[in-house]
C-alpha cells in the first residue's frame, strides 16, 4: 500500500492505495466520481481523460500513486456549480453528444486543446482530439461544439 | 495488474540502488508502453521505479548541440522554441506520435529505451548520429540500437540524456497505422556534420531500425526525388503483419522517403 495525497476538483483527500491501483478506478472507486468512463482501458479512446497538473492525461494509464501530491481536475469539477463551463455548454448548444459515453474526456480533452491553442482550425481540432474516439460516430458536432466554446473562450 | 510495488527515488543514485535491490524492477519512464503492458499481465515487475523526480528533464543548447533531458515528454519536445528553431524535423516528429494524452506523459528516453520497431524516435536518433549518455557511458547511435526491442542498455544502466547534433537539413515522414499512430513505415533523412547523409527507416525493419544504404547512395549522389524510383528496396529482411506485408512497407519505405525529400526542400 501507498499513501496517497491528492487534490481532486480543489478538494483535498488523504487515502491509502495500492500501488497497483490506477488513477482512474481510483477516481471511480475510492472517490465515487463516476463521470471519469473507462472505455477501451487499452489507453486508446479517451473516455477517462482528466487533467493531472492542468495537463490532460489518460487516467487509466497512470496509476493513482503517481498523481501523488498533484492537483487533478475530473468533468465533475469544470463548473462552478451554478453554470456549465462553457465547453459543456457548447455541447450541449451543438448537440454535441449522441450516447454521451465518451463526451467526459471528450470535454477534458477539448479545454485543453482550446487553452493551449489560438485560431484553431476544424482540422487542428480533429487532429486534437484524436485520443478521444466517439463510437456513435458524432464527431461532425463535436467538432462544431470545440469551435463554438473557443470562441467564447478566447474572446 | 499484479501486484507490484511503486517507489520514485530522488536522483540517479538512488533509482540505480532500487533497481538493485528489485528482483525484477522496471523503470517507469512515462508509462505509456509499460502500465497497458502491465495491465494486460504481459508483463509483472515486482518494483516500478518511477523516473519523474530524478531530474532528467529539460532542454538545453550546448554548442552545436540540442541536448534533451530522458524524461522530456514528446508535447515538451513538439513545442520547444529551441527544437522548432535548430531542430524543426523533430520538433514535427515528436507532435505526430500518438494523441495529445500519449505526448503529454510518454518521454523520449522511455521510448528509445523500449526500442519499439515501429516507434518514431529511434529513426531520429539514428539518422542524425545522435549520442545517448546514460549513467555510465556514451553511446553512439549506431552502436546503441541492437535488435527489435533490444539495445546496448545494460541491466541497471540509465539513459539521463539524448544529444543531437543541430541541423535544418533533416526531415521525418511517417505512414502511420491509422488507430495507433505507430509507425507503419518512417523514414528520417538527415544531413550532420557528424553523421554525413543518413536515411534511417523505423517500422519496416525485423530487426527494428536501421539504415538504407540503397537510398544513402542514390541520395549522396543526386539528392532528388528522381533519384528515389532506381533503389531496390529488398523486402526479404521487412516485417509482415496484420497491418501490413513486406513488399507494401518496401513500396511505403520509397513513398515516405519521397515525402521527406520534398519536405527537406
Amino acid at each position: 500500500m501507498a499513501q496517497l495525497s491528492i487534490s481532486v476538483n480543489g478538494q483535498r483527500h488523504e487515502n491509502d492505495v495500492a500501488d497497483n491501483m490506477l488513477l482512474v478506478d481510483y477516481i471511480r472507486e475510492t472517490l465515487a466520481l463516476t463521470g471519469t468512463h473507462i472505455g477501451c482501458d487499452t489507453s486508446q479512446c479517451g473516455a477517462c481523460v482528466v487533467h493531472v497538473n492542468g495537463v490532460s492525461v489518460k487516467s487509466c494509464t497512470m496509476l493513482a500513486i503517481q498523481a501523488d501530491g498533484a492537483e487533478v481536475t475530473t468533468i465533475e469539477g469544470i463548473s462552478d456549480g451554478e453554470n456549465l463551463h462553457p465547453m459543456q455548454e457548447a455541447f450541449h448548444e451543438q448537440h454535441g453528444l449522441q450516447c454521451g459515453y465518451c463526451t467526459p474526456g471528450m470535454v477534458m480533452s477539448a479545454i485543453e486543446l482550446v487553452a493551449t491553442n489560438k485560431d484553431l482550425s476544424e482540422q487542428d481540432i480533429r487532429e486534437g482530439l484524436e485520443g478521444n474516439i466517439c463510437r456513435c460516430t458524432g464527431y461532425h458536432n463535436i467538432v462544431k461544439a470545440v469551435q463554438t466554446a473557443a470562441n467564447k473562450m478566447q474572446r | 495488474m499484479y501486484a507490484t510495488r511503486y517507489s520514485k527515488p530522488k536522483n540517479i543514485e538512488e533509482a540505480i540502488s532500487a533497481l538493485q535491490a528489485a528482483e525484477d524492477g522496471k523503470l517507469l519512464a512515462g508509462g505509456m508502453t509499460l502500465i497497458p503492458t502491465l495491465k494486460q499481465r504481459l508483463a509483472a515487475p515486482d518494483c516500478l521505479i518511477d523516473l519523474c523526480a530524478v531530474g532528467l528533464s529539460g532542454i538545453a543548447e550546448e554548442g552545436d548541440a540540442l541536448v534533451l533531458g530522458a524524461m522530456s515528454c514528446h508535447a515538451e519536445v513538439e513545442s520547444s522554441a529551441d527544437v522548432q528553431k535548430h531542430l524543426p524535423a523533430l520538433s514535427l516528429l515528436a507532435g505526430g506520435i500518438g494523441d495529445r494524452q500519449v505526448r503529454n506523459c510518454g518521454t523520449i528516453g522511455g521510448s528509445i529505451a523500449n526500442n519499439d520497431p515501429a516507434a518514431c524516435y529511434p529513426a531520429a536518433v539514428l539518422a542524425l548520429a545522435a549520442r545517448i549518455t546514460t549513467s555510465k557511458r556514451t553511446l553512439s547511435a549506431d552502436d546503441y540500437f541492437t535488435g527489435m526491442f533490444e539495445t546496448a542498455l545494460e541491466e541497471e544502466e540509465i539513459i539521463t540524456k539524448i544529444s543531437f547534433p543541430k541541423t535544418h537539413k533533416a526531415s521525418y515522414a511517417k505512414f502511420g497505422n491509422p488507430a495507433s499512430r505507430y509507425a507503419m513505415v518512417g523514414v528520417f533523412i538527415a544531413k550532420t556534420d557528424v553523421g554525413g547523409l543518413r536515411v534511417a527507416i523505423t517500422g519496416a525493419g525485423q530487426d527494428g531500425v536501421f539504415r538504407h544504404s540503397g537510398l544513402e547512395a542514390a541520395l549522396a549522389d543526386s539528392f532528388d526525388v528522381a533519384a528515389i524510383d532506381a533503389v531496390d528496396i529488398d523486402d526479404s529482411e521487412l516485417m509482415s503483419d496484420i497491418h501490413a506485408s513486406a513488399d507494401y512497407r518496401a513500396h511505403l519505405i520509397k513513398e515516405m522517403t519521397k515525402l521527406a525529400l520534398q519536405a527537406i526542400g
